[in-house]
């Protein structure tokens, strides 16, 4: 509970502003942290949005979905996948993405970042 | 036990790798000294330097790569003395270091003749990223380069001078061929063609006498009194291997260079190994990549106890160069009496290939490719394995003709054939791989490492992978993926059975899980063959696949670009300025297609509704290039202007690419119309193409253009307008219900059984009784045909998705950025 009580937590948008199913962008300070609504499993995740593949700002625009009940995200450009628990790449082990905790309070969504 | 290694090149790193794969119980102590400022990286690919590629993207891998194996890594620190009584090694920096074993990996330095003036500026070596450094900070002041030396390493140096811009480079090569160690006269003779038609000037036969000028060098002049002018100079004539550690403590090393090694790769001191290109082994020095891990594995393992030994390597090679393939495989020159070579020189297709094979005719000893490598994986296990030639030798370089496919090759493969010679990964081990349940390549690749290094070998991996399948009996199913267990065809009906109407729908009903990048877009993708409803409601967003989701194509750096459609090709010169005003406004990068449209590249995302806005105001609709849908109908201009033109090619393609725009399918379509046999518009190259008779229309399907080449097939002659519509609706609502994903139309008619003939009767002779039915559910698609741009430029629900940030949609991607490149720009290299 002590790292969670160091958290800080950034007002990223509003449940509405994310589709379903899918991601958004968020700006915090110079960071660029991709946003999931993982509406089906009724969860939600935060990855860095940089896909270390190319470094591309893109993740946010990837498709989600599972592997073997795993919850990952693909990156348009090259279809590389991450889990969205781990970040850990799922078709090498060569890069891995920044995870975040995301916390929802009355409609506001919120993400953990460290302080 | 304490293993020291000295060296962190390549082959250094290899070995690391290997040890840290078998340091289970932390059982070793590694502790490697590196003379450059860097961690291991790919010289093989040093030449990517310059097209792009940083220093950090060639690393093998970083410090904390060493760190978090235990390795202690000391770089920028060579190792200055080697004591062998108490077993301890003296750095730079001062540190002593006491080691069970040592391992030398020295590696080479370039091999620089003592030609007068050598030591001019200007005049560089090829070896290292600090010499690329040099090198590319010196080519800003040059227009005339020259390598000295046309082996490997030379061309691969020529080559980074043209990156670097230096039109003008030469190279010299002493011999009277380049490459005379790899590959034979004639296919030299090729190669240098081929060189030259790229711009270099070869000379061959020169050995260089002087290097002219006062300080920084001005030309060369060579034996036979010719002089060359140039402004900078490469040296690339040969490597030297860095011995001087090992003499300086006695340990033997050959008269020409080289630390003697014995089978088990132990110098005269058994305490001491040597691997890689300071290696001196049966008289010879390895200087590729693929021997020198061969030699890391073979130390690795016998420091862990097993018997390995190291008993030579072949030398044989596949490269690029510039984008010409050469290769050199076995014995590429055959000088034994009695062997029998066939040459195949085709100057009209500019490839050499060459075989030598045995006096009975019976195997292959080895054999030289220049422009065309493509056989040499499967000539290089044939020439290994001892494997015995079909009756008619000349068939491994002419392709079978008729009959036998390749598949045949890799079954006949013995177990111990290496199938990739990087990671030395036999077919044994791949076999067994799939045997314990791997079914897929990429899941080959992470456990056995097969195809991780150039990856030439894929393509032969997944043969193999078929085939052992195939053989065990085991049924592949042909289903999407592990959230549905159909096939796309069975889904299609099945969704249309149950009128599903968005992604979620079909998963809930007809699936499991929570989909993934493999269903999503197909499924989306035949929700809009059968309902054509606009594609980013109904939640389906988010199921798109990346280019529909943004009704755009993403391209490097993360914009998009955009083209709006153009049909026939026919367009006025008011659309055009339009075209011009909004390129301008938005910054974009303007190129014309290949299908005789016009693409608009470097869109923020954020703009995109605001360019398409102003072009549906002007007139414009979406192009669909973004989608798996009917791309262009290309035409030449036909009989309205052209004196050979026998119809109005142009208005028929309007029409053609009017009534199936916006047609969803399982891969994309091209289709073109020509306005007579001279074919202007390619027709025969496209999905579905048209072509002009005295009669009428001549009507040919399942062309392809892109990697794999297919001309199309007449599906009917002498149709007039009405039927050849008809014709063309039954045939693409057929290909709509019956492909599997992403199936172009050439590869789906190459599985059908019964072939072009059963097409034929389905859509010509309507054999299954379906062409009514055809018909009319492709008129339902006509009709409910909708710009899907229009609709999303005036729905603001689905606007607000086209901002980077959800929480300051007024801002772009500040990580965007531009080159400017001919009075353009265009994309930011990637990383």
């Amino acid at each position: 509970m002590t790292a969670m009580e160091t958290m800080a937590w950034f007002p990223a948008c509003s449940v509405d502003d994310v589709p379903a199913n899918g991601g958004v962008c968020v700006k915090c300070g110079e960071e660029q942290i991709a946003l999931y609504h993982f509406t089906r499993r009724n969860e939600w995740y935060a990855t860095q949005n940089e896909c270390p593949h190319r470094r591309q700002m893109v993740l946010s625009r990837g498709m989600i979905g599972s592997q073997n009940d795993e919850p990952k995200v693909a990156c348009p450009f090259h279809k590389k996948t991450f889990s969205l628990v781990t970040g850990e790449c799922l078709n090498d082990s060569e890069c891995a993405l920044k995870t975040y905790p995301v916390r929802v309070e009355a409609g506001r969504v919120f993400i953990g970042i460290g302080v | 036990m304490r293993v020291v290694i000295v060296g962190n090149g390549m082959v250094g790193y290899k070995f690391c790798e290997k040890m840290a794969a078998r340091n289970t119980h932390g059982q070793y102590e590694l502790t490697v000294f590196g003379e450059e400022a860097r961690p291991a990286y790919d010289r093989v690919h040093l030449s990517e330097f310059f097209a792009g590629k940083s220093a950090n993207d060639l690393l093998l891998a970083d410090a904390g790569w060493y760190a978090s194996r235990g390795i202690v890594l000391h770089l920028g620190d060579p190792v200055q003395r080697i004591d062998r009584g108490s077993k301890t090694v003296y750095s730079h920096k001062g540190l002593a270091v006491p080691y069970d074993y040592l391992v030398l990996a020295t590696g080479s330095s370039a091999f620089v003749p003592p030609i007068p003036g050598i030591e001019k500026n200007g005049v560089f070596i090829y070896r290292t990223i600090e010499d690329l450094e040099l090198i590319g900070s010196w080519a800003k002041r040059t227009r005339k380069g020259t390598v000295i030396g046309g082996g490997l390493l030379g061309l691969e140096a020529a080559k980074a001078l043209l990156d670097l811009g230096i039109r003008d480079t030469s190279v010299v090569e002493f011999a009277p061929r380049l490459m005379p160690r790899q590959v034979d006269e004639a296919g030299a003779q090729l190669l240098q063609l081929k060189l030259e038609a790229l711009g270099l000037s070869i000379h061959t036969s020169k050995s260089t006498s002087a290097i002219l000028g006062d300080e920084a060098v001005t030309g060369l002049s060579f034996a036979d009194g010719t002089v060359l002018d140039t402004d900078m100079i490469v040296v690339s004539a040969g490597i030297k291997p860095r011995d001087e550690l090992a003499k300086a403590c006695g340990i033997a090393t050959g008269t020409r260079g080289g630390i003697v090694v014995n089978d088990f790769l132990q110098t005269s001191d058994d305490a001491v190994y040597a691997i890689g290109e300071c290696a001196l082994h049966r008289e010879m020095i390895y200087g590729l990549v693929a021997p020198g891990y061969e030699m890391a594995e073979v130390v690795a393992a016998q420091l862990g106890g097993d018997e390995k030994t190291f008993t030579g390597f072949d030398m044989s090679t596949k490269l690029k160069l510039i984008g010409i393939d050469v290769a050199s495989f076995g014995n590429p020159f055959s000088c034994e009496a009695g062997t029998r070579t066939i040459v195949l020189n085709d100057g009209i297709n500019g490839f050499y290939k060459r075989v030598n094979i045995t006096a009975d005719g019976k195997h292959l000893l080895g054999g030289v490719l220049v422009g065309d490598a493509s056989q040499y994986n499967m000539l290089l296990q044939t020439c290994k394995n001892k494997l015995v030639l079909p009756p008619n030798p000349e068939d491994i370089i002419l392709g079978a003709r008729g009959g036998e496919s390749a598949e045949a090759g890799v079954a006949s493969l013995p177990d111990d054939a290496y199938i990739c010679s990087c990671e030395s990964v036999s077919k044994g081990a791949i076999c067994q791989a799939i045997e314990s349940g791997e079914e897929t390549t990429e899941a080959l690749k992470k456990c056995t490492k097969a195809g991780t290094g150039c990856g030439g070998c894929l393509p032969m991996v997944k043969d193999l992978l078929n085939h052992t399948l195939k053989a065990q009996g085991r049924y592949i199913r042909n289903v999407i993926c592990e959230h549905f267990q159909y096939s796309r065809q069975e889904l299609y009906d099945l969704v249309k059975l149950h009128e599903l109407k968005s992604y979620e729908a079909v998963l809930d009903k007809l699936g499991t899980g929570d989909g993934c990048e493999l269903c999503k877009p197909s499924v989306a993708s035949l929700l809009a063959s059968l309902w054509n409803e606009m594609i980013l409601q109904k939640g389906n967003d988010t199921a798109q696949d990346s280019n529909d989701r943004f009704l755009a194509n993403i391209q490097k750096g993360g914009t998009y670009s955009v083209v709006p459609r153009v049909p026939g090709g026919e367009i006025t010169p008011d659309k055009l300025i339009i075209i011009g005003q909004v390129a301008k406004k938005y910054h974009l990068y303007t190129k014309i297609t290949g299908g005789q449209r016009i693409d608009l590249f470097g869109a923020h995302l954020s703009d995109l509704p605001l360019i398409w806005k102003e072009l549906i105001d002007a007139g414009f609709e979406s192009g669909h290039a973004y989608g798996k849908a009917l791309r262009t109908v290309k035409s030449c201009v036909g009989s309205t202007w052209c004196r050979f033109g026998l119809h109005d090619s142009v208005s028929f393609a309007i029409r053609i690419e009017e009534r199936y725009r916006g047609l969803r399918a399982p891969h994309k379509i091209k289709s073109a119309v020509s306005g007579c046999i001279r074919e202007c518009a390619e027709a025969q190259s496209k999905d579905f193409g048209i072509i002009a008779t005295e009669k009428g229309w001549n009507l040919y399907v399942c062309g392809n253009g892109g990697s794999k080449p297919q001309h199309a097939l007449l599906l009917a002659t002498d149709l007039d307008e009405a039927t050849c519509i008809r014709y063309i609706d039954r045939f693409l609502m057929f290909y709509i219900k019956t492909a599997d994903p992403l199936t172009r139309m050439a590869v789906w008619l190459n599985k059908m059984e019964g072939g072009i003939d059963y097409l034929r009767n389905v859509v010509v002779s309507d054999s299954l009784g379906m062409a009514a039915q055809l018909e009319a559910e492709m008129q339902l698609l006509v009709d409910s045909y909708r710009c899907e741009w229009k609709e999303a430029v005036e729905n603001p629900e689905i606007r607000k998705r086209f901002n980077h940030f959800v929480n300051a949609p007024e801002e772009k991607d500040p990580s965007i950025s531009f080159d400017a490149m001919r009075e353009q720009k265009r994309a930011k290299e990637w990383k």
